[in-house]
């Protein structure tokens, strides 16, 4: 199930891995596999902010791009992932959806604020592929 | 008029750095927002004074994001937003979002000032909403909508309910149905009423029951004498529909209008798909209660996906007015419209229904529902639309759903997410026969104050600053006519290679193109340096059978400097025929802009988030990019006054039925 889910996304062996490493991959349905993915979007978020939190105080000079990106990732954490959360349980999978596509535009608008300097760069980059997975993923239920 | 030395070169313009980086105002530097425009907005908050009170602590929680980061003390304000939030961003129909940067720009920071200057002012937004059924009695026009109450998450969703004399003021009264029964447990979705011939309404709805099973409940008022149908009963049989066999227990929903058929029983279809297949079922019955499945489907389309909020009407072939759904006759045709739930996308169809056995056949199959061919009502952001037909004026009105084009933490911020558009009549067009008519309705024009007559050649290259004052809230009626030695020229001359044939709006450079005889247009929107505009624009083009080809497009590349912004080219080709000027109507009422070509033929609404071009900031002008031709442009434009939406009470109640 794993595998052929997967096949449909833009990225294979990220999908597969991040499905293997959780306990309820082997036996989840497509929906079910989406929740898990929404699920690694929230880990992601969560460690992103906290590296943010970390960089405002050893790089003040980048202040104001951080507090943009800590909103923004905050709006994953808060609307995104709990939007995307409902929509999958109460199978209406374009919510779902929207909230999946918005964690991506929220780390690159974030990425984005640092004109090229960003030392979120390989968060920003985690963000956007596990984004345009899941959105596979959820696609798959519409 | 505008005097020659307002006729710059549009190429100068075009030097202006519009890659410029973005300065942050301060706020409320431009303007102060304490003077928008908005009286009633103190009542608001209080009639959604949870809400509001919600996302005043979001603002200011967010506003500094130097801020300390603490999750927890920020969940707490910002989570009731959800109920605006969820589900209404609706970006995925934009395929691929991309980010407008290009490394220039700074971390962009949303202010209080810009994000308040986007909330409309003449459109109604209620808190959240899919269509449900807008229908006209006793005097007021009732709209009903998606509302979720708990606000915490999407989901248990209710109707919340408005009144109006005119569609364009409007009362919000107290839910209309909530969630309280096993069979719309987890949400009471959309639905649609019907007038019986005393003159009673019965309400179909989708109720997803306590398993998430989409079916279809049957509510009715509770007093018929109530002009504002306050209060709705449930029957005590529902649920009256259940998926039939074949059919997921999750693609059953948005029941359509009740038309008679010729044997005298009612008829409704319901969308739904099988496999990859789009359809939409028919079921007959008398009484509302118990139903007979057809065997045949009104309509499907192969890999168009799930079909939600199907609508299916009578337009006529040879009068103008609307028609009530049960017209049928030699004279009508028929539409079948979808709401494409794989793209965000409402397509429509003109064809022919069979009484006989509930079926409906497209008079061209190469554009049939759905198909990336078809037709749309809009070509902007619109969607989950619907009609419903107003016997008061014999007219049939429709209406759409616009939702954001921003980011959901821009939304979060501003503290409201999507709205309606501005209702449009709808009529078949009798002179092509091929394509729908819509305008807004002629309620809108009461809203309409000063206006400025011009009368305007533009030559080649030319960009003019039209002075009508602050552009925020506009409406504007334009013709345009080009040069007929430039068309005579462009069609003789054979090596003039046809253009049409490899133009596509969303493909061909936006306005900033320079062909023979466009593009050519209105910029809105646009700060006085033009390094933030929205063009609306016709490019006109020979196509490969020597006849000129037209298109109607709205470019919103260059609208926004903010970069959580999606900034699409929307537009498709407008049909003209011979000896018909070219015509545009625009409603621009802040963060929305709705264009109507060629009377009606073509339609584009946008989501629009200027960050310079607002407040007094925000002008209008006039282009012709076109290489060769000369343009006169005949307008008209007026300043637009407020609407009023009211939240309810039974003093506002009465002083609206007075008018």
């Amino acid at each position: 199930m794993i595998d052929r889910t997967c096949k449909e996304t833009p990225d294979f062996n990220l999908c597969v891995s991040l499905l293997n490493s959780d306990p309820r991959g082997s036996s989840a349905d497509t929906s079910g596999l989406a929740l898990i993915l929404v699920d690694k979007i929230k880990v992601l978020a969560i460690k992103t902010l906290n590296e943010i939190n970390g960089l405002h105080k050893i790089r003040p000079e980048l202040k104001h791009a951080l507090g943009e990106c800590s909103r923004k990732y905050k709006t994953i954490l808060q609307a995104d992932v709990p939007e995307a959360i409902e929509a999958l349980t109460k199978g209406v999978p374009k919510f779902a959806e929207d909230g999946v596509i918005d964690a991506g535009v929220e780390a690159s608008a974030c990425e984005e604020g640092f004109k090229g300097k960003s030392p979120l760069t390989s968060l920003t980059k985690s963000m956007q592929k596990i984004s345009s997975v899941t959105r596979a993923i959820v696609r798959m239920l519409l | 008029m505008a005097s020659s030395d307002a006729l710059l070169p549009i190429l100068a313009r075009e030097e202006e750095p519009l890659s410029s980086s973005y300065t942050q105002l301060p706020d409320g530097s431009r303007s102060d927002p304490s003077l928008r425009r908005r009286p009633f907005k103190g009542l608001l908050a209080v009639s959604f004074g949870l809400l509001f009170i919600a996302f005043y602590g979001a603002l200011i929680a967010t506003h500094d994001g130097s801020r300390s980061n603490h999750l927890k003390t920020d969940e707490k304000a910002t989570t009731p937003s959800r109920a605006r939030l969820a589900g209404v961003s609706e970006k995925s129909n934009e395929r691929f979002w991309k980010l407008s940067g290009d490394g220039s720009t700074t971390a962009f920071a949303w202010n209080n000032s810009m994000l308040s200057w986007q909330r409309t002012a003449f459109h109604f937004q209620p808190e959240q909403n899919w269509m449900n059924g807008p229908l006209f009695y006793k005097g007021w026009y009732h709209f009903f909508y998606q509302y979720n109450p708990n606000a915490a998450v999407w989901g248990d969703i209710v109707w919340g309910h408005a009144v109006s004399k005119d569609l364009i003021h409007w009362v919000h009264l107290p839910l209309a149905m909530v969630a309280d029964q096993w069979y719309d447990a987890n949400g009471v979705w959309t639905g649609s009423a019907t007038f019986l011939p005393d003159g009673s309404i019965v309400m179909l709805y989708t109720g997803s029951t306590d398993t998430s099973v989409q079916v279809q409940n049957l509510a009715y008022p509770e007093d018929p004498n109530d002009p504002l149908l306050l209060k709705w009963t449930k029957f005590s049989g529902n649920p009256v529909l259940v998926p039939p066999p074949g059919i997921l227990p999750k693609d059953f929903r948005d029941p359509t209008t009740a038309w008679k058929t010729s044997s005298g029983k009612w008829r409704i279809t319901i969308g739904s798909k099988i496999n990859r297949t789009g359809i939409s079922l028919v079921y007959d019955t008398t009484d509302f209660k118990t139903y007979e499945k057809l065997d045949t489907l009104l309509h499907r389309v192969p890999n168009t996906g799930m079909w939600e909020c199907v609508d299916f009407y009578p337009v006529s072939k040879t009068v103008v007015n609307g028609l009530d759904t049960s017209v049928n006759g030699p004279d009508v045709k028929h539409i079948v419209k979808a709401s494409m739930d794989d793209t965000r996308i409402d397509h429509y169809a003109i064809g022919t229904y069979f009484d006989s056995n509930g079926t409906w056949i497209p008079d061209d199959p190469t554009i049939d529902v759905g198909i990336s061919t078809s037709l749309r009502y809009d070509y902007g952001k619109f969607y989950a639309s619907k009609t419903f037909y107003d016997q008061n004026k014999g007219r049939r009105i429709l209406w759409g759903w616009i939702g954001e084009s921003d980011s959901e933490a821009a939304d979060v911020q501003k503290g409201w997410s999507s709205l309606q558009g501005i209702p449009r009549t709808v009529v078949l067009d009798t002179n092509t026969g091929k394509n729908l008519i819509q305008l807004p309705v002629e309620e809108i024009k009461s809203l309409r104050l000063s206006s400025k007559q011009f009368d305007i050649e533009v030559g080649p290259g030319t960009i003019l600053p039209i002075d009508v004052g602050t552009a925020a809230q506009l409406d504007i009626e334009a013709e345009f006519e080009i040069n007929k030695e430039s068309i005579d020229k462009i069609l003789r001359d054979a090596s003039v290679v046809a253009e049409a044939e490899e133009f596509s709006c969303q493909n061909s450079r936006g306005s900033t193109i320079r062909d023979a005889l466009g593009p050519f247009g209105f910029s809105v929107l646009a700060d006085e340096n033009l390094s933030e505009q929205t063009p609306v624009y016709f490019y006109v083009a020979k196509g490969k059978d020597s006849k000129l080809k037209t298109f109607f497009c709205t470019d919103t590349t260059r609208s926004s400097f903010a970069n959580d912004v999606v900034k699409p080219i929307y537009g498709s080709v407008v049909p003209v025929l011979k000896g018909e000027k070219l015509t545009m109507r625009i409603l621009v009422d802040h963060s929305i802009v709705e264009a109507f070509g060629q009377g009606g033929r073509t339609c584009i609404t946008s989501r629009v988030y200027p960050t310079k071009a607002i407040y007094g900031a925000a002008k209008l002008f006039l282009f012709n990019n076109a290489k060769d031709a000369t343009v006169t442009a005949s307008f008209k434009v007026w300043q637009m006054n407020s609407a009023f939406i009211h939240p309810y009470s039974e003093e506002v109640a009465r002083a609206l039925s007075r008018t």
